[in-house]
């Protein structure tokens, strides 16, 4: 698949001294501001009023997207979810594949059919996801289930869920199913204290969701969503785990949405001490104080690769408007593959 | 003025107000006031009696029939229609089944926030009006007014049957009117939204509207249309559209869902069975096409009926 990690700043010459871990820190981080920048863009876009529906973002939620993302390979199946721009383009998802589905350009995946974070290439491992939360738990373990058919070995599938997500039906029915198959299932719940409005108090009752791990019989891990060093690392166990074939793996990490629900949203219920907390932090922030901290890369460097999603990103725009747009005298009007059954 | 959006929060609160076994329950309509703030402030008002519900629409619903069968009234909001299959199984199962196998009733109101808006896509947009009206043991309303948002929302609470709410997402703040209305139609009444001699136009909900300004647009070319408003579509007023057709002859059913079965095809195949004699040319339906919901705004806007198409059909069945 496409890795479109185009750049004009590749990593400088002094950073081939850095560790495996260290590179991974870099790229994973300069994914994570790719994504802010264009997640930003497409924000400001939307109070121009140039994207039709909701524009929901994930900031705030980068640091754990991005190391799910990077931590799946290239023949993994992976279903993003609402808030996983960063996992997407780290996985290896066209940044056009977002402005595209955004903008309802007809070159996009999606064709203008569906619209902002309902996309993927399923053809590329990439489910795209329906909004009903929950449903693509179990579309994972089966399409787990294909590979194992199949015979083909080593694959991990992964998907995200909410803190809300995680009181649906096909939550717990799709990570019971998934262990009884013991499937190399990744499920990395996002736990941003809301759900839309609810707080968590109205959501659950249980002491820390990763004790539902337990309750289901996987292995469960918690983390500091806000961290990316323990995100990397934490979710990257996980999905070793899972290729290693110990069964599904549940991450659960602490964090807080950054955003409103959606743009239209502007998130007033949040409570002021959870912003003002260590949960309120910016990973992008906290990310990018430890690679000065740690003289991993210089603050030019950062300048540099800001401008350099900057860049990436008008571009994604500036293409994404020249394209067509969908028309309904060219759409054939057919739900079907079976074309010659379709009633038209 | 007061919108359709207004209209179902003010009714929400009456039946709060007046009776103390109603209680709302779904995802944001506690402090937040709900995703389209159906129940702004009520949770303030009616403290204890609107409650967020966990993202667990089959458990919400199942809730609703206990406490139903303990002599609540619950009102349940979906956020959007559409995640009302999560809740399919109790609604149509349990629900609907229950005062049929046990002869006690289940008084549960459930709003589904229905149909398409610009950039809704598949799955924030769907009318489901139909699938629920083929259930025997429910009700289903889908009301085109500020007036019977308010009254048969009321009524909906009143009834000792599951109501399906279809209420519209388009006109939530499209729709406004001078007051509330003091008194309503009986619920099961077709309301006849415009008179006309020329042919009827059978439809509700949104498409009320679309077939409003079609019959305009066919009147400045010298055509009468009436059109009448279902207002609930089970129980469906046949006698009213069979009266309607007996003057007029011709028959059009426009519907926003899709376009297998439903709502239109019912209403046609009542005129063909019970007054086939009445029809000066065969019956006509108009509805969605027949894939899911596209998001885009140019697709949409072919996708689903609007004034434009209705005229054409409509000129198209007067030319005969
Ligand atoms: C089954 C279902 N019910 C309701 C909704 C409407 N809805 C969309 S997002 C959302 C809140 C999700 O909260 P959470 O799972 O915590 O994810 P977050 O938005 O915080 O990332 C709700 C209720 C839905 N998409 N699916
Ligand atoms: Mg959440």
């Amino acid at each position: 698949m496409l890795r479109p990690m185009a750049s004009t700043a590749e990593f400088p010459r002094a950073h081939t001294e850095l560790s495996a871990t260290e590179k991974t820190f870099l790229q994973a981080y300069r994914w994570m501001l790719l994504a802010r920048v264009v997640e930003e863009k497409l924000a400001s876009l939307y109070r121009g009023g140039k994207i039709f529906g909701g524009v929901f973002l994930s900031k705030g939620q980068e640091a754990l997207s991005v190391s799910l993302g990077i931590s799946l390979r290239k023949r993994d199946i992976f279903a993003p979810l609402i808030r996983d721009q960063a996992a997407r383009l780290a996985f290896g998802e066209p940044l056009l594949d977002c402005t595209r589905t955004y903008m309802g350009s007809r070159l996009g995946p999606m064709r203008g059919r569906d619209g902002n974070v309902h996309r993927g290439r399923p053809a590329e491992g990439i489910l795209p996801m329906i909004s009903h939360l929950g449903a693509m738990i179990p579309t994972v373990a089966g399409a787990l289930m294909a590979r194992r058919f199949r015979g083909i070995q080593g694959t991990v599938g992964a998907t995200c869920i909410g803190d809300g997500g995680t009181s649906t039906g096909a939550f717990h029915e799709s990570l019971n199913l998934a262990a009884v198959e013991r499937l190399p299932l990744v499920l990395v719940v996002a736990n941003n204290q809301y759900a839309y409005s609810t707080p968590t108090t109205r959501q659950f009752a249980c002491r820390d969701l990763v004790d539902k791990a337990v309750g289901y019989g996987v292995e469960g891990h918690s983390v500091d969503g806000t961290d990316l060093l323990a995100s990397l690392q934490v979710v990257g166990h996980a999905v070793e785990r899972a290729r290693a074939g110990h069964g599904p793996q549940l991450v659960v990490a602490s964090l807080l949405r950054l955003a409103g629900h959606g743009e239209h949203d502007d998130g007033h219920y949040v409570s002021p001490g959870l912003k003002e907390g260590a949960l309120g932090r910016d990973c992008l922030k906290v990310a990018e104080e430890r690679i000065i901290d740690q003289a991993w890369a210089t603050r030019e460097e950062l300048a540099l690769w800001h401008e350099d999603a900057q860049r990436q990103t008008e571009e994604a725009v500036a293409q994404t408007l020249r394209e067509p747009l969908p028309d309904p005298s060219q759409e054939d009007w057919c739900s079907l593959a079976s074309r010659h059954l379709s009633e038209g | 003025m007061i919108t359709y959006l207004e209209a179902i929060r003010e009714a929400q609160a009456k039946a709060l107000r007046d009776d103390p076994r109603v209680y709302i329950y779904g995802q944001d309509v506690g402090q937040f006031g709900g995703a389209f703030k159906a129940t702004k402030n009520l949770a303030q008002e009616y403290p204890g009696r609107v409650l967020d519900a966990p993202i667990s629409e089959d458990a919400i619903v199942g809730s609703a029939i206990g406490a139903a069968m303990e002599g609540m009234r619950p009102i349940v909001e979906m956020q959007f229609a559409d995640f009302s299959t999560v809740g399919f199984n109790q609604i149509v199962n349990h629900a609907a089944t229950l005062h049929w196998r046990t002869a006690v009733p289940c008084p549960i109101t459930i709003r589904l926030p229905s149909g398409g808006t610009a950039g809704g896509g598949p799955f924030h947009s769907q009318s489901m009006e139909a699938i629920y009206a083929h259930y025997p043991g429910l009700i289903v309303m889908a009301p085109a007014t500020v007036e019977d948002a308010y009254s048969m929302l009321l009524e909906a609470v009143a009834i000792d049957d599951p109501v399906v709410f279809c209420e519209h997402k388009y006109l939530y703040y499209h729709l406004k009117a001078e007051s509330l209305p003091t008194e309503a139609m009986p619920t099961g009444k077709a309301r006849i939204a415009r008179t006309g001699r020329d042919a009827t136009i059978v439809t509700y909900s949104a498409m009320v509207h679309e077939s409003l300004a079609a019959a305009d647009e066919l009147a400045a070319e010298g055509w009468e249309i009436e059109v009448i408003d279902l207002r609930t579509v089970k129980p469906l007023d046949t006698d009213t559209v069979l009266a309607s057709v007996a003057r007029t002859g011709l028959l059009l059913a426009v519907g926003e869902a899709f376009p297998w079965g439903g709502v239109t095809a019912e209403i046609l195949a009542r005129v063909a069975s019970e007054g086939f004699d009445l029809l000066d040319a065969p019956p006509r339906r108009l509805n969605a096409k027949d894939t899911p919901v596209p998001y885009h705004p140019n697709l949409w806007g072919t996708h689903r009926p609007t004034a434009r198409t209705i005229s054409a059909e409509m000129r198209d069945l007067l030319r005969r």
